[in-house]
């Protein structure tokens, strides 16, 4: 421990700033009817996402000993409700995802989780527009839509979407002169999401707000997956961009129980390849979806990242009172 | 060997890559919205000096590397090799070859302690104190009077090296030299 790591990584008017911030989304959603919910951070069921670790406790319950999971984001209890009826609802929920540390990851981090049954993702991508740019209090000079496969054609020439033994040898070749590591057994998803991160992200939202769509199929975490307009099988998913940050990520919600149901194995057929405990499904949420979920879309927002983005912070510690290094 | 995990990577941790020994300098976590995690690393191998960056895939590890900083004095050298002694009242010897030395030979003086960097117990580089007092051999005859102005001349010192000093200095002078800039400070 520093000296000095007793003191907030914020400053007193980055508090206040974040205070007003959090006011202003809060407006946003009651003026338009959605309604503030609030669902455990401590649940019976983890996230199976391959890419999220989470974190877990036991805890002494009606049952005796119990394993719960801090939530990685508020998805299946949200769908849950959307399933029981709820109609539009937001939550400004904690989060929690092990490992993820940095200059914009803190280990327990502000998520904005918001559903809009009936909506279509241009719809849901417009309402996110708006929000932004009430939080940071400007308009927007512009939110253009980026094709995924477009974003890689045109920076390396290659079609992700294209599958095929040269689209890989390509792939793997742009990721070991960006990453100068041996990229030889690496899949075309781990390429993909390497030149992503390091390459084509730090160039987004540079002129407004760039808003990627059509993701691989392969990525389509809990999104449903469509034919896109060359028809190429993707994921109806997008991703919002501003000052090269990743700010939000956003799903046409996929409300099938049985490839929810499918989507859950293939997670842990994969964490398993990878050396990483299985999680079970979480069954009330396949029994919420077979109930009837509405069909819509939702989406999820870092609000520290927003924070940074308000106040021009180089650090995540700077946009919190106690970042993981403090806490 | 212990190994280390991309998230135990930090400044100063010693790993081994590609059969070389290095430092690492930064670490930076990087994560697409949705996928695999990456930790963007910069090393300086410790062998050649020179700087490499590398992403990982979060999760990998690297084998520790097994090198150690430790102060000793230099003593002499045998034509071939450069010979230090621990500092730590144990007197045991280390010998350094021409490679590990590098350009320290020329700031090397008996009695001064060094740094010398040890992997699997071999000394790999030798780093030599910030300031340094040496004597000047061989000078241009100083300006008598001249302590104000500018201008300055080479002049060789004790252990080889040559420095820019100012012009009233005079040979048979002992001077403070700054190792990392190879410049003059003062007369000592």
């Amino acid at each position: 421990m520093k000296a000095d790591d007793w003191r907030p990584g914020a400053t007193m008017d980055a508090l206040r700033a974040r205070a007003g911030l959090m006011r202003h989304i809060r407006d946003f959603f009651h003026a338009r009817d959605v309604l503030e919910v609030e669902t455990p951070v401590l649940g019976r069921a983890g996230s199976s996402d391959v890419h999220l670790d989470s974190l877990c406790l036991d805890a002494r319950t009606m049952h005796g000993d119990e394993r719960f999971w801090l939530q990685t984001s508020p998805e299946y209890h949200m769908k849950r409700l959307l399933a029981a009826g709820s109609g539009p609802i937001f939550q400004l929920s904690r989060v929690f995802r092990d490992g993820e540390t940095g200059r914009r990851h803190n280990i327990e981090f502000t998520l904005l989780e918001w559903y809009r049954p009936g909506f279509a993702l241009e719809a849901l991508i417009h309402e996110v527009a708006a929000l932004i740019e009430t939080v940071l209090g400007t308009t927007l000079p512009q939110v253009r839509f980026r094709r995924y496969r477009e974003l890689f054609k045109e920076h390396f020439s290659v079609d992700p979407l294209q599958e095929s033994p040269d689209t890989l040898v390509a792939l793997r070749d742009h990721a070991a002169r960006h990453a100068g590591a041996d990229t030889t057994s690496w899949s075309c998803d781990d390429c993909c999401d390497l030149l992503m991160s390091l390459v084509i992200e730090p160039l987004l939202g540079r002129e407004g707000l760039d808003v990627v769509m059509d993701y691989p199929a392969s990525q389509a975490a809990l999104a449903r997956r469509r034919t896109d307009h060359d028809g190429a099988m993707v994921a109806a998913r997008f991703e919002v961009y501003l000052e090269g940050i990743e700010l939000a990520n956003g799903f046409d919600e996929l409300t099938d129980a049985d490839e929810q149901q499918a989507r859950f194995e293939k997670d842990n057929r994969m964490r398993r390849e990878l050396g990483k405990p299985p999680v079970d499904a979480d069954q009330q949420l396949i029994a919420a979806l077979r109930t009837g979920m509405p069909q819509g879309c939702g989406v999820a927002l870092g609000v520290d990242r927003l924070i940074m983005l308000t106040l021009g912070l180089e650090d995540i510690d700077s946009a919190m009172a106690f970042g993981t290094a403090r806490c | 060997m212990a190994s280390y995990s991309t998230n135990e990577f930090k400044g100063g941790l010693k790993v081994m890559l590609d059969g070389d020994p290095c430092n690492i300098v930064e670490n930076e976590f990087v994560k697409p919205g949705k996928g695999q995690a990456f930790n963007r690393v910069k090393l300086r191998n410790l062998m050649t000096g020179r700087t490499w960056e590398r992403t990982f895939k979060s999760g990998e590890s690297l084998e520790a590397a097994d090198v150690l900083d430790i102060d000793m004095e230099y003593l002499y050298n045998d034509g071939e090799m450069w010979h230090f002694m621990r500092t730590d009242g144990s007197f045991e010897q280390f010998a350094a070859d021409k490679k590990a030395v590098g350009d320290t030979s020329k700031w090397l003086k008996e009695q001064v302690v060094y740094t010398i960097t040890l992997w699997n117990d071999n000394p790999i580089s030798v780093t030599p104190p910030n300031f340094i007092e040496l004597e000047v051999i061989e000078t241009d005859p100083g300006l008598k009077g001249d302590t104000a102005q500018g201008g300055s001349k080479p002049a060789t010192l004790s252990t080889g090296a040559t420095v820019r000093v100012p012009l009233f200095i005079n040979q048979g002078e002992t001077l403070r030299v700054d190792t990392r800039t190879g410049e003059y400070v003062s007369r000592a």
